[in-house]
């Protein structure tokens, strides 16, 4: 019966923070607030007026005229807010809606720079993705770039380095939160320097460590020489078997931070006293780390994974200006960039590219769906 | 937690081996920007030689610094548009409650987060049709795709944050939503709109990918690509000693206001959870 202080802790923590997120949530959500609501189906829990008390007490007359003026400023704050969601609707239909759908359009026709245009692309439905080709021989070939090793590279590249990197990422995020998560001089001054890796642009962070790991000047071959762990300087990023693992240094050192202080702000929701009570227990701080500390950061470190996920999956920026012609870190977004730009293959890139957009939705619902995250915050 | 010395003391190292990978790339950055010559290429980790000459070489082309004049206008350009949308898209998915909110908000997390490549070659083409392309505008209507839905996401939540009572007292005063957007929330607000204007800043400065396709010329370039660029008299020679410069030129603005901002910027990008 020791435990029992800890558990109760975590017990009545829990409780308090869904009492207290349940009442603000119908503070907020006044009555009549949708259609739904008036006949008590989709809000029933929620109070039919304001405060919540007005109905019991008053006479039926003035409870009927205030509902009305109620309903009526419940209907004039959804109208507002109507008003006030339709110009960034608008906005973001043209700037994301409808050049994504034009993207996909161009996946399926055979859209070249010189083409794209004027209008005379021509639509080649799913040829651009997988074609089925049978030559005069009898030979039956496929084409496209479902059957295009390059593009298979360049997946399995992506997911090779997302899957490193975020893992890396978290576990590196997690010791430096909860290093900063002690108490100890110049924490602030620590949590300062990490922040500098954050800072830096991926374009001058590329080019920084693209010199400190240059294979004849740079800093980390002359140190890792001298201290003798090599024989001979190593060409990090031009050699395919090292430049996937530049890229990942170089990531993992310029997105550790973020993962640190999110996670951090995950740590700081703990209550101290659920520590102290574990500490009264007598419980050893490793197992303080796994039944405490692990369990209630897991939705903060869940949400944290999927954000640098999805950056990690659309990764084009460090990987262009660290490694531009290896075949060992392209990804789906530089393949996709390269068929554009510098082949003008609008048509292929496209496709391409729409793939990974559904390979990223794909993971998103997936994960949403697996880890239970609750990331628009409706429901916490 | 008890530590004994020998715990402390292996504590502070911890601490230090984080401070010193944190910081030593930039450090050696600004290191080499001092070097010149042969100096360049002796790889060495306390200062040797200091020479403004890389300093002097990119500030005399000119189009660096008017690399620098367009990537603060379009980053404040942009930002500014940005919240301009944002503070009331975000008082209504924040305080009224309203049939598909939830899925307004995810989607809205959905576009800040889908990958730049998948609306390239449809920007692409309504940027050319408005007439726009090698223009700042066309940078400043494409950075809009990411920094409107971050700013509305963070103000989103910081909105929701801000007590019930006070806007119930402005409705029963009559305060319309606009009254209370206006007069009420926004001066309570003006920290959040700091910080998510700051990370949505950072967000449109440090971007490359739209800026590399849709300018050509050099006067149009964003500092990103002005220093992905920069290139040497042949093509063998890759000039470290101004691109160290450029990076460091451009780097120590957004250190000193992270810096500054420090304890804002980890609020916000906490709340946002989003990586600006």
């Amino acid at each position: 019966m020791k435990a029992q202080p800890t558990r109760w802790l975590i017990w009545k923590w829990i409780s308090k923070t869904c009492w207290s997120n349940s009442s603000t949530l119908k503070k907020i959500a006044p009555g009549g607030a949708t259609p739904g609501a008036t006949s008590g189906t989709v809000y029933g829990k929620v109070p039919k007026n304001w405060s919540g008390e007005i109905m019991s007490s008053t006479d039926v007359g003035t409870a009927r005229t205030a509902r009305g003026r109620e309903l009526n400023l419940q209907q004039q704050r959804v109208r507002a807010a109507y008003m006030f969601l339709i110009p960034m609707l608008v906005m973001l239909a043209v700037v994301a809606a409808w050049p994504l759908f034009r993207s996909i359009s161009f996946s399926f026709t055979d859209a070249s720079a010189n083409t794209i245009f004027n209008g005379q692309s021509e639509w080649i439905g799913f040829e651009n993705y997988l074609e089925r080709r049978v030559r005069s021989n009898g030979e039956v070939r496929w084409r496209g770039i479902l059957a295009d090793g390059d593009w298979w590279n360049a997946v399995w590249n992506t997911v090779r380095f997302s899957l490193i990197s975020v893992s890396l990422e978290t576990f590196f995020g997690l010791l430096v939160a909860l290093v900063l998560n002690a108490e100890f001089k110049g924490r602030g001054l620590v949590r300062a320097a990490i922040l500098i890796p954050w800072a830096i642009p991926t374009v001058v962070s590329a080019r920084m460590w693209g010199w400190m790991l240059n294979d004849q000047f740079g800093i980390i071959n002359h140190l890792m020489m001298s201290i003798g762990l090599i024989d001979q300087p190593i060409a990090w990023t031009a050699s395919s078997d090292t430049s996937m693992i530049a890229v990942l240094i170089v990531d993992v050192w310029k997105t550790t931070p973020f993962m640190a202080l999110l996670i951090l702000a995950g740590l700081q929701l703990i209550p101290r006293d659920m520590y102290e009570a574990a500490k009264i227990d007598g419980v050893h701080p490793v197992r303080v780390f796994f039944k405490i500390t692990l369990p209630l950061l897991r939705p903060a470190i869940m949400v944290a994974v999927i954000f640098r996920a999805l950056d990690a999956l659309r990764i084009f920026d460090l990987i262009y200006l660290l490694t531009p012609q290896s075949d060992a870190t392209v990804t789906m977004s530089v393949l996709s960039y390269r068929e554009i730009q510098q082949f003008g293959d609008y048509g292929e890139g496209s496709a391409m590219s729409t793939l990974l957009f559904f390979i990223i939705t794909l993971f998103v619902l997936l994960y949403i769906k697996l880890g239970k995250v609750d990331l628009s915050g409706e429901k916490s | 937690m008890e530590r004994t010395p020998f715990w402390n003391v292996m504590f502070y190292l911890g601490v230090l081996v984080i401070v010193v990978i944190a910081v030593f790339p930039f450090y050696y950055a600004v290191l080499t920007s001092f070097e010149t010559g042969t100096a360049i290429f002796r790889p060495n980790l306390l200062p040797e030689a200091f020479s403004m000459k890389n300093y002097d070489q990119v500030m005399n082309q000119r189009s660096f610094g008017r690399s620098v004049l367009n990537s603060v206008f379009i980053a404040s350009t942009t930002v500014c548009f940005a919240l301009l949308l944002a503070v009331t898209a975000s008082y209504a998915l924040a305080r009224v409650r309203f049939r598909g909110r939830g899925l307004l908000l995810m989607t809205i997390l959905g576009v800040s987060m889908f990958p730049q490549i998948a609306v390239l070659s449809g920007l692409y083409e309504l940027v050319n049709f408005l007439g726009i392309y090698n223009r700042p505008f066309s940078l400043i209507l494409s950075y809009t795709i990411f920094t409107l839905p971050f700013t509305v996401w963070v103000l989103t939540t910081f909105m929701r944050e801000l007590p019930v009572e006070i806007e119930e007292a402005a409705i029963v005063d009559g305060a319309t939503p606009w009254v209370i957007i206006t007069k009420v929330f926004m001066p309570l607000l003006w920290p959040a709109l700091v910080t998510t204007g700051l990370l949505a800043f950072i967000g449109a400065w440090n971007e490359f990918l739209f800026a590399l396709t849709f300018t050509i010329s050099e006067t149009q370039r964003t500092v990103p690509v002005a220093i992905a660029l920069l290139s040497g008299a042949s093509v063998q020679e890759i000039p470290w000693g101004p691109i160290m410069a450029a990076s460091v030129m451009v780097t120590v603005p957004l250190i000193v206001l992270v810096l500054i901002f420090q304890r804002k910027i980890v609020a916000g990008l906490t709340a946002g959870g989003v990586k600006g």
